[in-house]
């Protein structure tokens, strides 16, 4: 698996590859918390502007503006406020934040402190899957490093703030990964999205103001403040700010995860030059689904000799999303009805059963592709799976249903010779693993 | 104090008034999570608690979801309703070795059903289901975060990556 950075300097993966790059000693002679230092000297609306100025736009997925984010906190409400990390990496096809929590988890530290700086707040908790207990482990070890330096605690670095931050374990549930169902979680409640407005910046955590933000948008704070957040912008679009990180899997010579400027022109190269192209070079690009899960999937023709450019706006030009940045690349042996089932399968595990349609819906949907998987298809099945989505699409409670939605309506679409082969073929499941 | 545990959850309903015991060095871990909280929001230590009776106990059983109860203070309804919603908590004893093999999109099209036909076949159980001896439990989990890495299993917490036929059989012969 390659971890590089193409078409900028690394800034999120400086110490990849750096000996000992996750231990306080390195990340401070690699020009650590100097970033904080400057920060404590800026007042928290400089930091906001700085971070404004920047174009950065959340990482984990829903790409909110987080200076705009930042400046709903209201700053002078007599409640504690709290600075969540949303560590609770699920999407299918992201697995970027993993090696940034490995390989530099005091820079997810420090882009906390800057934030708890910035918006008054005393108190961080780092919200990891539990699955990924080795790297609440690397986190554990940095904060008390980081405890022990006076740089968590009271008076960090001799300033008059104090800050300090904690781990905390999911136990397994993707819908955690929405900030206000990650939420709940961290109450230690069911894992069910709450209702917004009122957003988290203002009623969040206890009820009091709170910031979630991804790992990526974290690591990226003490970037801004060091470069300045013009700067930092310019390295991407005027839209997007910026470098991203893109996981990258599935059938390409080169996995792993790679650091673009935003803007990166084009997906085209990025997949067949900077990834070393198909796994298997007689097999041709069939689908690519770009950000994760949970965004439209992608057809070759919408790709090969389109240009598309790799950040929100050139994504969503082209058809699709950036969501997490997680690239999943299928060559022509896949088929994509089986594709989508097994996303469908993967939402229906993952709802939360809180609302009706998106619980209740992608139960139905995974009930009609096992039943034309096992011969039953229908000539109206396109249009009555169509029909389920509409009923779930924008009627959900929290974004999931959507999610749950949108690969179904672009298989459909991109890929109508699939689903109609698929209805008249389909005699028996080609998913040899029993259905549990 | 009784309190059933959900019937879809688990074969057989077990109810018991057993309080489980725990020895001090990990009341002392349970104490160092619930520190972390507000003191009047220690309900938040919930899930890093039961996580350590997982631990200790090998599953979320009667007597160790009544000792929580106890321990936050909460209803052990409230507990159960934590427990049963998060996928990591085995609501049913597993194997000494737990296989999660990732059964999401990237292990699914880079190899996944012929991992998860070999490791079933040499164990002689189906996903879901644990060995006689106790040694191995398999299940089917979704996407675990290692997509680049595909196909990939966790055993216990710790990931196997890249996997083969040849690489499996190697993980298992290690696992005592």
């Amino acid at each position: 698996m390659e971890i590089k950075a193409i078409g900028c300097e690394p800034l999120s993966l400086k110490r990849i590859g750096v000996k000992d790059g996750h231990t306080l000693p390195v990340y401070k002679k690699t020009g650590g918390y100097k970033s904080l230092e400057k920060a404590l000297s800026m007042t928290q609306d400089q930091i906001i502007q700085e971070v404004k100025d920047s174009a950065l736009r959340g990482r984990g997925g829903a790409g909110f503006p987080t200076g705009m984010k930042w400046s709903f906190v209201p700053r002078d409400s007599p409640k504690a406020k709290y600075i969540v990390c949303n560590a609770d990496e699920s999407e299918p096809g992201s697995f970027k934040d993993r090696y940034l929590m490995e390989f530099d988890p005091h820079a997810v530290i420090e882009g906390m402190i800057i934030a708890g700086y910035t918006l008054g707040s005393n108190t961080g908790y780092v919200y990891t899957r539990g699955e990924y207990k080795y790297l609440i482990d690397i986190m554990d070890v940095a904060i008390g490093e980081a405890r022990e330096a006076g740089i968590l605690g009271k008076n960090i670095l001799g300033s008059k703030f104090s800050f300090d931050l904690h781990t905390h374990t999911g136990a397994g549930a993707y819908i955690c990964g929405e900030e206000t169902a990650l939420l709940s979680s961290l109450e230690g409640y069911r894992g069910h999205p709450r209702l917004k407005p009122p957003f988290p910046a203002v009623e969040g955590l206890y009820a009091s103001p709170t910031i979630v933000n991804n790992v990526e948008t974290f690591t990226s704070i003490p970037q801004i403040i060091e470069m300045g957040g013009i700067k930092w912008r310019d390295l991407g679009t005027e839209k997007s700010g910026g470098t991203k990180l893109w996981s990258i899997s599935g059938h390409v010579k080169k996995p792993g995860v790679y650091e673009l400027p935003m803007g990166y022109a084009d997906m085209e190269k990025f997949i067949f030059k900077d990834c070393g192209g198909m796994l298997r070079d007689d097999k041709k690009l069939k689908a690519v689904i770009p950000g994760g899960s949970s965004v439209y999937i992608m057809n070759a023709g919408q790709i090969l000799g389109k240009g598309v450019t790799l950040d929100y706006e050139g994504l969503v030009a082209a058809g699709s999303m950036l969501g997490t940045g997680g690239m999943m690349v299928m060559d022509e042996t896949v088929d994509v009805m089986e594709t989508t089932k097994n996303l469908t399968e993967f939402y229906k595990h993952e709802s939360c059963g809180w609302c009706t349609p998106c619980r209740e819906g992608t139960d139905w949907l995974v009930k009609i592709f096992d039943r034309i998987s096992s011969g039953g298809g229908r000539p109206e099945d396109a249009q009555l799976m169509l029909d389920i989505c509409d009923n779930i699409e924008g009627k959900s409670f929290c974004p999931l249903g959507d999610a749950a939605a949108w690969p179904i309506q672009s298989a459909i679409k991109q890929f109508p010779g699939d689903f109609k082969k698929w209805l008249t073929e389909k005699t028996a499941s080609n998913s040899v693993t029993p259905n549990v | 104090m009784a309190a059933a545990v959900p019937t879809s959850y688990t074969d057989k309903v077990i109810v018991s008034d057993e309080v489980a015991e725990f020895s001090p060095a990990i009341i002392d871990e349970m104490k160092m999570h619930v520190a972390k909280y507000p003191a009047n929001r220690t309900r938040s230590a919930l899930i890093p608690l039961l996580m350590l009776v997982q631990r200790e106990r090998g599953w979320i059983d009667n007597p160790g979801v009544n000792f929580l109860a106890k321990f936050l203070n909460l209803e052990v309804t409230d507990v159960w309703e934590t427990a049963t919603f998060y996928s990591m908590f085995n609501l049913r004893p597993v194997g000494r070795h737990h296989i999660q093999i990732c059964k999401t999109l990237s292990c699914r099209i880079m190899g996944e059903p012929d991992i998860t036909n070999h490791i079933c076949s040499r164990l002689g159980i189906h996903p879901g289901e644990t060995t006689e001896d106790g040694k191995f439990t398999v299940t089917m989990v979704e996407c675990l975060g290692s997509c680049g890495t595909a196909p990939m299993m966790q055993i216990g917490f710790d990931y196997h990556e890249d996997l083969t036929a040849e690489k499996v059989d190697k993980i298992l012969e290690g696992c005592k």
